[in-house]
């Protein structure tokens, strides 16, 4: 049996009197590509900002290979092999894309903070950045800065930062919103390229996708699961199909 | 941009803007013997300005309070000397530590904060710390300045003169060692970190990295940076006033910044050079009106971005030939 990676427990969230997260239960093994959909405002991203420790949960706990991690960091989850993306592109605008991944190997390896040797004397690091936009056929990109790179290959630089963390479990917030149809391909090559070991969830809004790409599914709606299962059963689910891909049950 | 490029550029590209700058100094040494005062001075300034530069060029730190780390350095390196030793170094190291420490105990504090809660928390700090000096006659001389102490011979070798030569020696090779010194830094994991915070902190933070602790580091090690550059003008003016303390300098520090360009150190030492030579010039000249120049500039670095320069001047030219061409063909 797979090692179960990630698991919420009970997970809430409130705002005052908005319950925008209502006791998730998740859990995650290694290997699991598990997609979550629902509408927009079912809570999906909140949940993702819960899971990382972005947000603090209002109950409940988020566990990460067996230890609790409600209450650290997000930047300590993070160590712990727990790496996110983002619905919108979050990159360093003008900083030139290899300098990026090398940041986060820097990051990942603990030596982020050191103040003396030159990045240029990093070979190994620069070397591990290398391939990894090579294996993302980006290597071309290594020198350009986001602001000049289409949007699609923006989200590709997500996906290599990502990957430069060596994660356990990757949570994908729609790793194709905004990309345009002909830069769609390569957002795809790069996640069928993803680690087999990697647990990873991915929030999609495009059904082709998620579907395809998933092995199984969760549907949130207003903040709570509203079904789970494979994704020939999510199709078939009379709530489902109701409350998300509007059709009468 | 970054300051930080993908690849280390050739050596000789490394060396050849230091190379520049020590033959500009030796310039003023023997061309220009009687700027030499204001030489030593602006050397002293551009540590200060560069230090600026660490915290608003590299970590998108917007602050107005950066010279109570300065005026700390001073009051120290005069201390210093008054009560216990003249050794000009030994009174650099002190102002570097007293402005490491108070950056790094404000920053505690200050860095829980972003944006404009940030930038006036800074400036009450410069203001507590002016405050505080004032109070404190005793030890600061309070209105009057910290005076009457006395520096050393520069490693043993040389006294102050009263041409300034010695004194822009040391200013020199002070502000030439923490230029080098801080641009080494910057140039490391560390020096990316900083960009990376000031680029997108939502990103650094999903990387992992400990945003308020690496900020704090920026921070101290630029407090020390500004302490040494108060150490300096203190140990070459021997007064230390309240003022080196002041909202004011720090604003001054931050307009030379924007007029020289920020995240690089070396626009923060042009934009030393640039504003203390026309407020040397130009308040000659018209000592009510000389602030203009500078508001002109400013508002022209500001409104044309650094990269359109060379577009704009060339399109100018291109006017002005073409303007100049029938004027040629009549004659």
């Amino acid at each position: 049996m797979s090692e179960l990676l990630l698991e919420t427990r009970q997970l809430h969230k409130s705002f005052g009197g908005l319950h925008v997260t209502r006791d998730v239960n998740l859990r995650l093994q290694a290997g699991d590509k598990v997609g979550l959909i629902g509408p927009n405002g079912a809570g999906k991203t909140t949940l993702i900002n819960l899971i990382t420790g972005v947000l603090t949960p209002s109950a409940g706990s988020v566990r990460l290979a067996g230890e609790d991690v409600s209450a650290l960091s997000q930047a300590q989850r993070v160590k712990r092999g727990l790496v996110r993306t983002f619905q919108i592109t979050q990159l360093a605008p003008t900083l030139p894309v290899r300098l990026q991944v090398e940041m986060a190997i820097h990051e990942r390896e603990g030596s982020i903070g050191r103040l003396w040797r030159p990045l240029g004397s990093y070979s190994a690091v620069q070397d591990e950045a290398q391939a990894i936009l090579q294996s993302l056929r980006m290597d071309a990109l290594a020198a350009r800065a986001p602001v000049e790179l289409a949007y699609g290959e923006q989200r590709l630089v997500e996906i290599a930062l990502a990957m430069a963390l060596r994660p356990r479990v990757l949570l994908l917030d729609e790793p194709m919103a905004g990309v345009p149809t002909g830069e769609r391909q390569v957002v795809l090559d790069a996640l069928a390229s993803l680690p087999s070991g990697l647990a990873i969830l991915m929030i999609e809004h495009d059904m082709d996708l998620v579907f395809h790409f998933a092995d199984r599914m969760m549907v949130l709606a207003e903040g709570a699961v509203l079904a789970e299962g494979s994704p020939a059963e999510i199709r078939r689910h009379p709530a489902v199909r109701a409350a998300y891909l509007g059709e009468e049950g | 941009m970054t300051g930080l490029p993908l690849h280390a550029p050739p050596l000789w590209r490394q060396v050849l803007p230091y190379v520049a700058l020590l033959g500009l100094a030796l310039l003023i040494y023997f061309v220009f013997p009687d700027q030499l005062p204001m030489a030593a001075r602006i050397a002293a300034l551009a540590i200060f300005v560069m230090s600026l530069d660490l915290v608003v060029g590299y970590g998108g730190l917007a602050t107005l309070g950066h010279s109570a780390m300065y005026g700390v350095g001073a009051y120290a390196a005069g201390l210093l000397a008054m009560h216990l030793t003249g050794n000009p170094l030994l009174g650099l190291l002190a102002g570097a530590c007293a402005g490491a420490l108070l950056a790094f105990l404000s920053g505690l504090f200050l860095l829980r904060y972003e944006g404009l809660t940030f930038l006036m928390l800074t400036i009450a700090i410069s203001q507590i710390a002016q405050n505080l000096a004032s109070k404190l006659r005793t030890w600061t001389g309070g209105e009057d300045g910290l005076s009457g102490f006395a520096i050393g011979k520069i490693l043993g070798l040389a006294s102050f003169d009263l041409q300034g030569r010695v004194a822009f020696v040391y200013c020199f090779a002070a502000m030439f060692i923490c230029l080098w010194l801080m641009r080494r830094l910057m140039a490391s994991p560390f020096g990316l970190a900083c960009v990376g915070i000031h680029q997108n902190r939502q990103r650094m933070a999903a990387l992992g990295t400990r945003i308020r602790w690496q900020l704090l580091k920026l921070y101290t090690i630029a407090g020390a940076f500004a302490g040494i550059s108060g150490a300096l003008a203190a140990q070459v003016a021997q007064i230390v006033g309240l003022d080196t303390l002041g909202f004011e300098l720090s604003a001054e520090a931050l307009v030379m910044l924007v007029l020289g360009g920020a995240g690089n150190l070396w626009g923060a030492l042009a934009g030393t050079v640039i504003f203390a030579s026309i407020h040397h010039w130009a308040s000659t000249l018209n000592p009510y009106h000389w602030l203009f120049i500078i508001g002109g500039m400013l508002v022209t670095v500001v409104l044309v971005p650094r990269e359109r320069w060379g577009q704009a001047l060339a399109r100018r030219m291109q006017v002005f030939r073409r303007a100049a061409a029938p004027a040629g063909g009549s004659s």
